[in-house]
């Protein structure tokens, strides 16, 4: 499959692509004020292509892609909650009240935006502390998904290992360059290639495997070869739901779908972008770019995730479904799909725009890491806001244990453990600070103890579902069975129930509780948070 | 309907079609609505968020 001539042409034209881009975008933004001043347009195609790009990694495509191949078609639910609440919802609600409530305030992190709402040092730097701990956890899904791509690509040259490496070394020197100026174009870009890559992909798997119909037809006929294992946790094909009240099902609707599908809404990478855009009308114009941008990521990748069973197994060379072809890391299937199945060409450039979609999301999970610990929790909070002449230093430092602990996570986690290192992160995001982001954006009543409040039961009731009750996670660290010598607190079904579906509604209902009975905010701080507040023009 | 036999996978199926054509009606019906005026404190975040950039 190895074709290096072929590689080096394709890598000389797409560096040179991102590099005229990453000039173009830095002379055009380079003074950003002016940008505002004159009002000249970041075309919401661009803003829209570039919030996706942050959005869809690696983690999505093969990690959740792989998910497809094993839990079936099902996983659709969790495409139609990116658009509609991580595109729509996200875009319409909280983003035009995230830019402008983030404007008032002059905030820069998510853990800010939080701490200036609610006049609260503690809020900012406990959030600051979440996310520099947790944040490792996603960036790992990521760097595994890449790594198991380049991988898959150069079977002969490149190990798991050295892969990791590979791609670790290739974001340092991004990170350490500052990332790439006009950063938008060349996010604009890889969001283009992504697209036009995963169109690709999908017309190519149905034409090969007959049409739509055809294909579905055949997926749903292969019912019968799902592994006995997983029928007896409620398997029941893969253009099936498993078993209502199943452990699958648990898995597939409360973790894949719930956790991923809710926790996108309260992602401090993502949130912040919002506050980059000129005003609400290239937020309303990107809604339609980034829904369509969404489906043809996860969407593909979630459809072709579950083909690939017909595509293995109706193929005499392998002959397995796709989790047994993978040796049961379903991190694999996606990669080995696409080199078994598409032209060596077509590899090259995916595996290119699959590497920069990661890098994008792997720049700003780092960054946003750094601030987090140097900005928020270190100077806003330990320093109480005193100078701190160090918040630039022990942000950078901040980045370099973040990449340090994610490799350590890369190389320790176990196989196929990408969905569900990001559904935890997501989750645990969710939980934790959903409730007071949302009261923050939209209850002028929510008061500083309700959403200190709701944090804490966020955080803690995550953490004691994962060590306590939910068996995966719970008998993987072992805490509850070195305290109590059982692997979990409780019975069925709660083992197999993600901790979002109990502790996110317990955590809103303290938010609420807790805000009704306690002290308000001062008027003038709730009339600077929503000054300007429906000053559009709607016409 | 579509070749997948449960209404739990195909309706997810269409739900994805639909929820992105409501994002592109969405976008294209608002099109040229939410013009915001330039107020000062948009031109503090901007210069606030370059500065912070600049001196990472």
């Amino acid at each position: 499959m190895e074709n290096i001539f072929l590689l080096t042409v394709i890598v000389v034209v797409y560096l040179f692509a991102i590099a005229s881009l990453g000039y173009y975008g830095y002379r055009k933004t380079k003074n950003a004020l002016d940008y505002m001043v004159a009002g000249r347009k970041a075309h919401p195609v661009v803003m829209a292509l570039s919030y996706g790009a942050t959005f869809i990694s690696t983690s999505a495509i093969v990690g959740f892609g792989g998910a497809a191949a094993l839990f079936g078609m099902g996983l659709l639910w969790l495409t139609f909650l990116n658009i509609f609440v991580g595109i729509f919802i996200a875009f319409v609600v909280f983003g035009k009240r995230t830019r402008k409530i983030g404007h008032n305030l002059d905030v820069h992190t998510f853990p800010e935006l939080l701490g200036r709402r609610f006049k609260s040092t503690f809020i900012q730097g406990f959030s600051g502390l979440i996310i520099f701990l947790f944040m490792p956890l996603y960036a790992a899904a990521v760097l595994i998904g890449a790594a198991r791509f380049i991988e898959a690509t150069f079977p002969n040259y490149i190990n798991y290992n050295v892969a990791v490496l590979i791609y670790t070394l290739i974001i340092c020197a991004y990170v350490l360059a500052g990332g790439l100026k006009g950063v938008m174009y060349t996010d604009a870009l890889q969001g283009t290639i992504m697209f036009v890559g995963m169109t690709i992909l999908l017309v190519f798997t149905y034409v090969r495997l007959g049409g739509v119909l055809v294909a579905h037809q055949a997926l749903t006929a292969i019912a019968d070869k799902v592994p006995a294992k997983l029928v007896a946790i409620g398997h029941l094909g893969w253009t099936q739901m498993p078993v209502p009240g199943s452990d699958l099902w648990w898995s597939l609707v409360s973790t894949i779908v719930m956790g991923v599908g809710i926790g996108v809404l309260a992602q401090p990478q993502l949130a912040v972008r919002f506050m980059t855009v000129k005003s609400s009308k290239e937020i309303n114009r990107g809604v339609g770019v980034g829904g369509l941008f969404i489906l043809a990521m996860t969407g593909v990748a979630f459809v072709v995730g579950a083909l690939t069973n017909v595509y293995f197994l109706n193929n005499p060379a392998f002959g397995k479904i796709s989790v047994a072809v993978a040796g049961g890391n379903i991190d694999k299937i996606i990669p080995a799909y696409i080199n078994a199945s598409m032209p060596t060409w077509f590899v090259y450039v995916f595996m290119l725009t699959l590497l920069s979609a990661a890098m994008s999301t792997s720049s700003s999970q780092f960054h946003t890491l750094g601030t987090a610990i140097g900005r928020d929790f270190i100077e806003k909070s330990l320093m109480a806001g005193k100078t701190f002449k160090y918040t630039v230093g022990v942000t950078r430092i901040g980045i370099l244990i973040g990449v340090v602990v994610t490799v350590i996570l890369g190389y320790h986690l176990p196989a196929g453990v990408i969905a569900v290192a990001t559904a935890i992160f997501f989750g645990l995001c969710a939980s934790a600070f959903l409730p007071s982001y949302t009261g923050a954006l939209f209850w002028k009543g929510m008061t500083r103890a309700g959403a200190v409040a709701s944090m804490a039961v966020g955080f803690l009731g995550t953490a004691f579902w994962l060590l306590f009750v939910h068996e995966k996670e719970a008998a993987a660290i072992g805490l509850c069975k070195f305290i109590f010598n059982k692997t979990t607190l409780t019975g069925q079904p709660w083992t197999v129930v993600d901790p979002i579906v109990v502790v996110l509604p317990v955590s809103f209902l303290t938010a609420i509780l807790v805000s009704l009975f306690t002290k308000k905010l001062p008027k003038d701080h709730l009339e600077m948070c929503f000054r300007h507040m429906g000053a559009e023009k709607n016409k | 309907m579509l070749g997948i036999p449960d209404p739990g996978v195909w309706l997810a199926y269409v739900l994805c079609i639909v929820s992105v054509i409501i994002c592109l009606v969405y976008g294209a019906v608002n099109w040229n609505k939410g013009d915001e005026p330039v107020y000062p404190e948009d031109m503090k975040w901007v210069k606030d968020e370059s500065q912070s950039k600049e001196e990472l």
